[in-house]
């Protein structure tokens, strides 16, 4: 059993443990514009999430139609109107830097944005309270109950078995989305149904069913605080300007209770807004007062600003004791200065600078992507042969990248040696000199193609050699270079 | 232990109770988990014993319960394997060699099934590349002695040369010198004329006119008028730019005087049918197939 140690005792003696006895937190229900925003956010991001391996997408016959497909087998991505091929997976280096350095802008804008609202920790964990409060009963039912652990009665069984079955219904299926993502979803759900979907999604079912069960269940803020580099790296992309949810002790403090603050005023003497009711400590899901300042726990969520509202609103005083604010603006209202707002600032066009500039080039390397790619391979032994005649001949192996949904002919030409012949393996072809091949549909055609020459036609050592394709009915030309090497 | 040893009262442990010139061993026995592990491992192999393969007998061994064998997993494993090739692998064998190399996915299979084949079978002496090497033909060039279409590459591969298989090409090249066929003077001449023949350099003093004599009365029967070669002897052709063996006066010489008779192991039987068509195909692709 461990002991609890109380952080105190650590500061004092200097030897305690360094380790922190975790504080169960019971965050009590709220209403207002944040817990709104929040509840919308969370109904967006999970319906994105479980229902979008179900839109469907016509990219013709013989082609998944999913919308979202990450297709391992056939080694291909789908997203919508693109289909990416493994070679072009800069794509996703170029989404993930403009991910991060949208973190950084939102950082710099409105503080922990993504921690407070869209973090999948944050939305399923907000998901699990409310299960846990429309089970359970809201805070203090909640640690009444916990409190009165012994007590073996069959209804708080009841209760307890019902909040799991859920929270594991919920995480089931979100582990089960997770595989439709990687396999055509209605048949995938069939097959889930029937016991017949390969091993692989049940185990990936279990394994993600796990983790969000026991990461949204019982480990919660823990995540945040202790688990996630984002709030150690945040701290270090804030600055004076950007709004973070903030206590305005300038006009909080000194806390007093409602009855004295009113006394102190009718003597003309000052008092502040905060009346010490704890609301905002109350409905925080990570435990924090967040009345000591910015700190590594808070997520921003916004609650504690619903929750100052309700109360300020109640005993007639301004709202937004608590609110998105800067410490420059704390500082100007101190001094009698109205509060300015900057959202322009070299941080932010910085940072909106490189997500325009990274979308430009990854949407003008996606509107110029070739769909129609070659590669030359020269055969390394022997790398030339003599023939009978004397002439040289050099072998190449030759593949294409057919990235379109359809089949088409492509011509080859051969630019270098001096009265070179060219031959592709297996192919009669209709017209000598310049073969004809159809490349299938969406996929690579390797090909063996001899280049032959007269010696006496070429007699250096190593001819630079262009093999240029031509798709004949669209016309479009790609090209790759390779030597052609007398023996 | 019969009697108590003695106490050490630097370390306050006990001895051993050997003593070597007054310096006694103290008593540091082995730590119990690593005693109770070694237990353990007895235990284990005992186990082991009885469940694998382990004893050596006189002409056989302990089979143990489970009866395993390494070998019977290899069985086991390339049977997968064939099941894994199965359909494929039936269509290479009843295609016929024509159509195998008309259809881009069957030629693609054959070449890659032929590569790994030539690789383990072929490369010792053809080289890995089949650029041969002297004495060994080079199978990328056009040069064939025993015919370069599908059906005579696969005829070469499956009986082989010289191999001493009832259907194999066995004709060869007489030791003119040797056998006292023709004077080591006479064998100089008829060099030279061979090598007139492709457009090379003859030596100084030569006489063209003997040479083609000599040519005449012992080298057309198997290489032709002309020098052309002839398939079915596997006679080679004299005037083209290709020599197997070299084309410089010393060693036609060496040819002419000592014969050559390569040989080239027949195939079938030690590889199965789809796999000698594969090759015949992979052969034919490589670029001198006819």
């Amino acid at each position: 059993m461990n002991k609890t140690v109380l952080a105190a005792d650590i500061e004092i003696d200097g030897t305690g443990p360094l380790y922190a006895a975790h504080k169960q937190v019971y965050p009590q229900s709220v209403s207002g514009t944040f817990r709104r925003i929040k509840w919308g956010l969370m109904a967006f991001c999970l319906g994105v999430y479980y229902l979008l391996p179900f839109v469907r997408w016509n990219r013709g016959l013989g082609a998944p139609d999913q919308a979202v497909l990450v297709d391992l087998p056939n080694s291909r991505f789908y997203f919508f109107f693109i289909e990416l091929w493994p070679q072009e997976v800069y794509y996703f280096t170029g989404l993930l830097i403009i991910a991060a350095i949208t973190l950084f802008l939102m950082n710099s804008v409105g503080g922990r944005i993504w921690c407070g609202y869209l973090c999948p920790q944050t939305v399923w964990t907000d998901l699990f309270y409310a299960v846990e409060r429309m089970v359970e009963g809201d805070r203090r039912e909640r640690m009444r109950k916990a409190a009165a652990r012994g007590s073996r009665k069959l209804e708080r069984f009841a209760e307890l078995i019902l909040k799991h079955s859920i929270w594991l219904l919920i995480a089931w299926w979100t582990g089960g989305a997770w595989v439709l993502y990687f396999n055509d979803a209605p048949t995938l759900v069939k097959q889930l149904a029937t016991f017949q979907a390969p091993m692989l999604a049940y185990i990936w079912i279990a394994i993600l069913t796990a983790t969000t069960f026991l990461l949204a269940g019982f480990m919660r803020e823990q995540v945040c605080v202790y688990m996630c580099p984002w709030p150690r790296i945040q701290a270090a992309l804030t600055d004076e300007w950007a709004l973070n949810v903030t206590y305005k002790y300038d006009r909080g403090e000194k806390r007093t209770s409602l009855k004295k603050a009113n006394e102190l005023r009718a003597l003309g003497q000052t008092a502040g807004d905060c009346v010490d009711c704890y609301q905002c400590v109350a409905v925080c899901p990570t435990g924090i007062d967040i009345r000591d300042g910015a700190q590594l726990d808070c997520i921003q969520c916004g609650l504690c600003i619903d929750a100052c509202d309700a109360v300020m609103k109640k005993i007639g005083r301004e709202t937004r004791l608590i609110g998105y604010d800067n410490d420059i603006n704390i500082q100007r209202r101190q001094a009698g200065k109205p509060p300015i707002y900057r959202f322009v600032r070299p941080r932010t066009v910085v940072y909106s600078a490189m997500i325009a500039g990274v979308g430009a080039i990854m949407l003008y390397a996606l509107l110029t992507r070739s769909l129609l790619d070659v590669n030359v391979l020269h055969d390394r032994n022997p790398v030339a042969v003599r023939l009978s005649d004397g002439s040289i001949r050099n072998a190449y192996t030759i593949r294409f990248l057919n990235k379109r949904a359809f089949d088409r002919v492509v011509a080859i030409d051969l630019d270098g040696p001096n009265n070179a012949t060219l031959h592709v393996v297996g192919a009669d072809s209709v017209t000598p000199d310049r073969p004809m091949i159809i490349l299938a549909r969406d996929t690579t055609t390797e090909l063996r193609l001899l280049v032959t020459a007269p010696a006496e036609d070429n007699p250096e050592k190593s001819i630079p050699v262009k093999f240029r394709v031509t798709d004949i009915g669209l016309g479009e030309v790609a090209s790759a270079t390779d030597n052609f090497v007398s023996p | 232990m019969a009697e108590q040893n003695e106490i050490d009262h630097v370390s306050g442990k006990t001895t051993t109770g050997h003593e070597w010139d007054g310096i006694k061993e103290l008593n540091t026995p082995l730590p119990r988990w690593w005693v109770l592990t070694f237990y353990a491992t007895i235990i284990w192999a005992i186990g082991y014993w009885i469940v694998y393969p382990a004893w050596p007998l006189m002409s056989s061994y302990t089979t143990g319960v489970l009866h395993y064998s390494s070998r019977a997993d290899v069985a086991v494993e390339l049977a997968n394997l064939e099941k894994i090739r199965g359909e494929k692998m039936v269509v290479l064998g009843s295609a016929s060699l024509a159509d195998i190399e008309k259809d881009p996915a069957l030629l693609a299979l054959a070449r890659a099934r032929g590569k790994t084949v030539f690789g383990d079978n072929c490369a010792p002496c053809h080289g890995s590349g089949a650029a041969g090497a002297k004495g060994y033909p080079n199978l990328n060039d056009d040069d064939w002695l025993w015919g370069g279409t599908l059906d005579q590459i696969m005829q070469t591969i499956q009986y082989g040369i010289r191999s001493g298989h009832p259907k194999t090409h066995d004709s060869a090249m007489l030791a003119f010198g040797k056998d006292g066929i023709l004077k080591p003077e006479q064998i100089v001449t008829v060099a030279n004329y061979v090598r007139s023949l492709s457009g090379l350099p003859t030596a100084q003093g030569y006489d063209p006119a003997a040479g083609r004599k000599i040519f005449a009365e012992n080298c057309t029967s198997c290489h032709g008028d002309t020098g052309k070669g002839n398939q079915d002897l596997g006679a080679p052709n004299l005037t083209d730019k290709i020599w197997l063996y070299g084309s410089d006066e010393a060693t036609l010489v060496e040819t002419i005087a000592n014969g050559r008779a390569g040989v080239m192991p027949a195939w079938i039987g030690r590889l199965d049918p789809s796999t000698i068509k594969a090759m015949a195909v992979y052969v034919h692709s490589l670029g001198g197939g006819q």
